[in-house]
């Protein structure tokens, strides 16, 4: 009985890695929907001006370096934009990285092309990069505002 | 042939220094708090970028993961290779010179990459904002702190 076990669990074995590549790992449903979740992506970046894949909400950020992210954008009274929370699904968080290829979280874009993370968006910020950069997307910053009224 | 067992199966401290223990410690608590990751990310970045200055720092501490872990870490990287280019550009530089980290042990990376000029100016190193606890439960990142044996040993 053992040893028809061990004969049938070779055979499910051998069937598992003949049907695939020495170097890939991913069964065929799998690279199916890797490929739609980069399809998907494509389009989920262009259809919105600004578009952050983050670590929770807007409203309730999961990681400091999302909300410094959010932070800036409110800071700039951007609040009308794409965010999507990598957090409630795995494939989107593997996928982004994939489809920027980019490590890590959070990632912004702008009208469909990739910025960067928030050390980027810090920095854009701080040496003024940022108020132009929304200025091409027709987002008036409103630091902009405050800096009129200060003087 | 019970005694026996019984003495591997409880390392000491002592035992730690002479012998591979028995049960290992987790992979991403170094023993001998070697930091195998901050030494990869230090060699990778000078051996790559050439820099006039690089700090790198463990920033695990800052968030929810266990004490002892390499998983967090913000780099400070200046370079005379970053002139010329976008901040994306340098990050991209960055990143891919710790392409296998960063697939790996390293759950976020933090990066400062400047210019001699530019660190000349203004040489401050960034500080990161306050853990919101997002690894905290986080799967992936606990699977990333147990699969690494550390860089190089191949997981």
């Amino acid at each position: 009985m053992n040893s028809l076990i061990r004969h049938s669990a070779r055979c499910l074995r051998s069937v598992v890695f003949v049907a695939k590549p020495a170097n890939v790992a991913v069964p065929g449903r799998l690279l199916c929907e890797a490929a739609d979740t980069q399809k998907d992506l494509g389009e989920m970046v262009k259809k919105d001006k600004v578009v952050v894949f983050m670590k929770g909400t807007p409203a309730q950020p999961m990681c400091g370096f999302s909300n410094a992210v959010v932070q800036i954008l409110r800071m700039h009274g951007v609040d009308n934009y794409a965010a999507y929370n990598v957090l409630e699904d795995q494939e989107l968080r593997q996928g982004v990285k994939l489809f920027s290829n980019w490590p890590t979280i959070p990632q912004v874009y702008f009208n469909g092309e990739f910025v960067g993370g928030c050390d980027i968006l810090l920095q854009m910020h701080q040496n003024g990069d940022l108020v132009d950069e929304l200025k091409k997307l027709g987002i008036h910053s409103a630091l902009l505002d405050s800096e009129k009224e200060s003087k | 042939m019970f005694p026996r067992l019984l003495r591997f199966a409880t390392p000491t401290s002592t035992r730690l220094t002479l012998t591979r223990p028995l049960m290992p410690r987790p992979p991403h608590m170094d023993p001998e708090g070697r930091r195998p990751v901050e030494q990869s990310i230090r060699t990778k970045l000078s051996e790559s970028l050439c820099p006039d200055h690089l700090e790198v720092h463990n920033e695990s501490h800052m968030h929810a993961v266990p004490p002892g872990s390499e998983s967090h870490f913000r780099v400070l990287v200046v370079s005379g290779r970053f002139e010329g280019l976008s901040l994306l550009q340098r990050h991209r530089l960055v990143n891919e010179a710790l392409r296998e980290e960063l697939s790996g042990r390293v759950h976020a990376l933090a990066i400062q990459a400047k210019t001699p000029q530019q660190w000349e100016g203004n040489p401050t190193l960034a500080k990161s904002p306050p853990c919101m606890g997002g690894s905290k439960g986080d799967h992936t990142v606990e699977e990333k702190l147990k699969a690494g044996g550390g860089v190089g040993e191949g997981h």
